[in-house]
């Protein structure tokens, strides 16, 4: 895709418009119909629904031909500030929470294993396959195997016993606890205090390289944030009109331990391949240079894995914004705890007939990961045209 | 254009073809357990029209929690199945009747004269004042108490008749060292176990007037029931979430737990899986302050608009009302008859004490299992609980019913 539109991008004289184009042309057509219809079209439509009120009518929900009427963005107003739509809320901070720890979780154990592997250690393939293999079950499989796992009387909480030690009591799944737990109204709060983080972030690398004008800009606007999050963005009713704690569930911690079982194999086959593409000739330039193996790895090699971490973080990120089958499996459709948006979107369509409020989850999901994938692709484009 | 025309000829001599055949095809979630009495209906059928090829289309999952989700996009999406299952009362009238996606069986209910042979409080649930929609094939009880008589003894307590009985009961068992003297499963049987404390601590009356909106769900009635329900949950086992309903029951077999609060599903569970003796391996006791009550659920088949063959599907529904096809379905479903006037002596020692209940108590709705509220109440309720066992307040959760009541129409 990318080459050819790079390729009509490419001033040519219009007497080039040859049949070799035409039949290029052609060939894409299939795709580009069908890519549109049943990608960007349905898109499209779910998005529309999102905008009605469908199902907001019990008669109306699932008739022949229902009435739909527009309603703008009520659904989305209230999935943010509906007193009932509570859930919707904890499942984004839910999310939020297993999006951070599953990602760290597979990129240092994928990075670890395929450090261990790197050493080139005998059975070195069987290894690499062992670690591999859990990506080749599906979620659902992975699910239901942890599922047994976790079980209040069995799996995991057994284990002590075999040593001697009392059952464990963890209630891997069904624990109600939770930790860090913040105000909703906080939430502007927060968001100021990461961007402010970032400009000053920005603001230091700028002072660093001598851009004098970057740093001013960056560093007020840091500063300006930092006091409109301070002043503002606590307790804010305009946000939510009452306090409503969310936090992170304990149930997840099962959840995520079964998430990156299964996809760290996959970051390590990353890590290796970018580690054995490290040239010799640089370590053995960094061993002249009297560095030890700890420095070799911190100054020399994990500097040049970074373009695969991006890719891991931005493919793990996906993932992990749109699961739901593990948890289908794991804790059922019905466990709030460990409840994240596509299944409350599932329970909204199917279960309560409320099309349109689905359709507007769908829509928070499909922005949600467009942040993620968007950048990554317009950069890889970027470096192609290049 | 042409081809198009000859490919709508086609499928429609393929819809034509399809008619000719004889097919009917059977929506339900009937797997496992639950099977071999849906199977036994389709032989009789077979062996009474044995030109209809029957299609059992099953998607399983308990209470049809998938098997919804499954026939509403094939509804949708106009690929009706020829009859599909569905839980009288709102689950039946505010979605389908109220889409207008079924036929009226008014007609059918006077040529086979079963308005006389059903009770009211089933025809109240399966009837708008348009018609009648829907043939009910069994009657399930929702608020029964389920305890080991043999385990009960030994700790000296008897059944509680009330929840504030229950609690006290409660109270004593833990002094002798059991921890949960109630057993509890998954998120269900939770909303299950609420159902059955709003109608012992309301009463059959109140009960019936929260769900036509003449009594507010934040009525301090009902934040009453909340409370109560607090406490009842006191006594349960922590790791409620994690357990099936059958290994709740599990626990009060095994003498882990005392008491579990579960439909008379769980009479078959306990009669056949566990192979123990109604009444002398288990007893039973309506609900704390529900006796003189029963809370139906019903299993029931309508005619969707739209199937090919009418009276196929309307033989199958003759045969599912009929007392023959009834009394050869419930003995193995573990149900009763939704019909007085079923045969007795072919069911076992519970199914004969809830049938005779069945013609004798106050008929009320269950709420968990599509009785009572439309199904956009009935799935966001699951957000109700949420919020009382995230917070534990019987206010914030009792306004939080009302909200949604109100959003959804509940009622109307």
């Amino acid at each position: 895709m990318a080459q050819i539109i790079q390729r009509s991008r490419t001033p040519r004289p219009r007497a080039n418009f040859n049949q070799d184009r035409l039949w290029a042309m052609l060939v894409i057509l299939p795709t580009v119909v069908f890519l549109g219809i049943f990608v960007y079209g349905f898109i499209g439509q779910t998005f529309y629904t999102s905008l009605t009120d469908w199902g907001k009518d019990s008669a109306q929900a699932l008739a022949l031909d229902p009435i739909k009427r527009f309603i703008g963005f009520e659904n989305y107003r209230e999935l943010f500030t509906g007193f009932i739509d509570v859930r919707f809320r904890q499942d984004l901070v839910n999310t939020f929470w297993f999006t951070l720890f599953f990602i760290l979780g597979c990129l240092g154990l994928g990075l670890f294993m395929a450090m261990l592997l790197d050493q080139s250690p005998r059975g070195e393939s069987f290894f690499r396959t062992l670690f591999l293999f859990p990506m080749s079950l599906s979620f659902i499989v992975t699910g239901t195997i942890w599922r047994w796992l976790l079980q209040p009387q069995g799996g995991l909480n057994q284990l002590p016993t075999a040593v001697g030690l009392p059952q464990g009591q963890f209630g891997w799944l069904t624990s109600r606890e939770s930790i860090w737990n913040f105000n909703w109204q906080d939430l502007p709060f927060f968001t100021g205090l990461a961007v402010a983080l970032v400009l000053a972030y920005i603001t230091w690398n700028a002072v660093q390289a001598g851009m004098r004008s970057r740093a001013i800009i960056a560093g007020v606007s840091s500063a300006i944030l930092l006091v409109w999050a301070i002043y503002f963005g606590r307790g804010a009713t305009w946000i939510y009109p009452f306090p409503e704690m969310h936090g992170f569930n304990f149930a997840f911690i099962g959840i995520i331990m079964a998430a990156v079982w299964q996809l760290s194999g996959y970051t390590m086959a990353l890590y290796l391949a970018g580690l054995r593409s490290v040239p010799e000739e640089l370590r053995e330039a960094a061993r002249v240079d009297g560095a030890t193996e700890g420095q070799i790895y911190r100054r020399v090699i994990l500097p040049l894995l970074a373009p695969i971490t991006l890719s891991a973080i931005i493919i793990l990120g996906h993932i992990s914004l749109k699961i739901f089958d593990l948890i289908f499996a794991m804790a059922g459709a019905d466990n709030a705890t460990t409840d994240v948006p596509a299944l409350l979107m599932y329970l909204t369509t199917f279960r309560a007939n409320q099309f349109s409020k689905g359709a507007a989850i769908a829509s928070v999901l499909l922005v949600l990961v467009a942040l993620i994938i968007v950048p990554y692709l317009s950069n890889q484009l970027r470096r192609e045209k290049r | 254009m042409k081809k198009a025309a000859m490919l709508m000829g086609a499928l429609m001599l393929g819809g034509a073809l399809g008619q000719a055949k004889g097919e009917l095809e059977i929506f339900s979630w009937w797997a496992g357990d639950e099977g071999p009495a849906l199977e036994a209906l389709v032989k009789a059928y077979s062996a009474k029209y044995p030109g209809v090829e029957v299609k059992n289309a099953t998607v399983t999952g308990g209470s049809g929690v998938n098997a919804r989700a499954v026939l509403k996009t094939r509804m949708l999406g106009g690929d009706p199945p020829d009859s599909f299952q569905v839980h009288a009362g709102q689950e039946l009238t505010g979605t389908w009747v109220a889409a207008n996606r079924m036929d009226n069986l008014a007609a059918l209910y006077k040529s086979e004269g079963w308005n006389s042979k059903f009770p009211k409080g089933v025809l109240d649930l399966i009837s708008t004042k348009a018609g009648t929609w829907v043939v009910p094939v069994n009657v399930h009880r929702s608020n029964v108490m389920w305890f080991n008589p043999a385990k009960l003894k030994e700790w000296g307590v008897t059944a509680p008749k009330t929840w504030s009985e229950f609690l006290s009961t409660c109270t004593t068992l833990k002094a002798k060292g059991l921890e949960a003297p109630l057993a509890l499963g998954e998120n269900w049987t939770q909303h299950h176990l609420w159902e059955s404390v709003a109608l012992g601590v309301l009463g059959p009356t109140d009960y019936g007037r929260l769900w036509t909106r003449s009594l507010k769900m934040n009525d301090a009635k009902v934040v009453r029931v909340w409370d109560t329900f607090g406490k009842v949950l006191d006594c349960s086992n922590k790791d409620a979430s994690g357990l099936s309903w059958q290994q709740a029951i599990d626990r009060v077999m095994g003498g882990q737990s005392a008491f579990n609060i579960m439909g008379d599903w769980a009479a078959g569970y306990m009669a056949t899986t566990l192979k123990l003796e109604p009444g002398k391996g288990f007893g039973w006791a309506a609900s704390p302050g529900t006796n003189g009550s029963f809370m139906l659920l019903a299993d029931a088949f309508g005619l969707p608009k739209g199937v090919k063959n009418k009276t196929t599907v309307n033989n199958w529904l003759r045969l599912v009302g009929c007392k023959e096809g009834q009394d050869i379905f419930n003995p193995l479903k573990g149900s009763i008859s939704a019909r007085l006037d079923s045969d007795l002596s072919k069911y076992n020692t519970y199914s004969q004490s809830a049938a005779r209940d069945f013609r004798t108590n106050k008929i009320v709705g269950s709420l968990v299992h599509g009785a009572v509220a439309k199904e956009a109440f009935m799935s966001q309720f699951a957000t109700v609980m949420e919020i009382y066992l995230g917070g534990r307040s019987a206010k914030s959760a009792s306004s939080a019913a009302e909200a949604i009541a109100t959003q959804v129409s509940l009622g109307q």
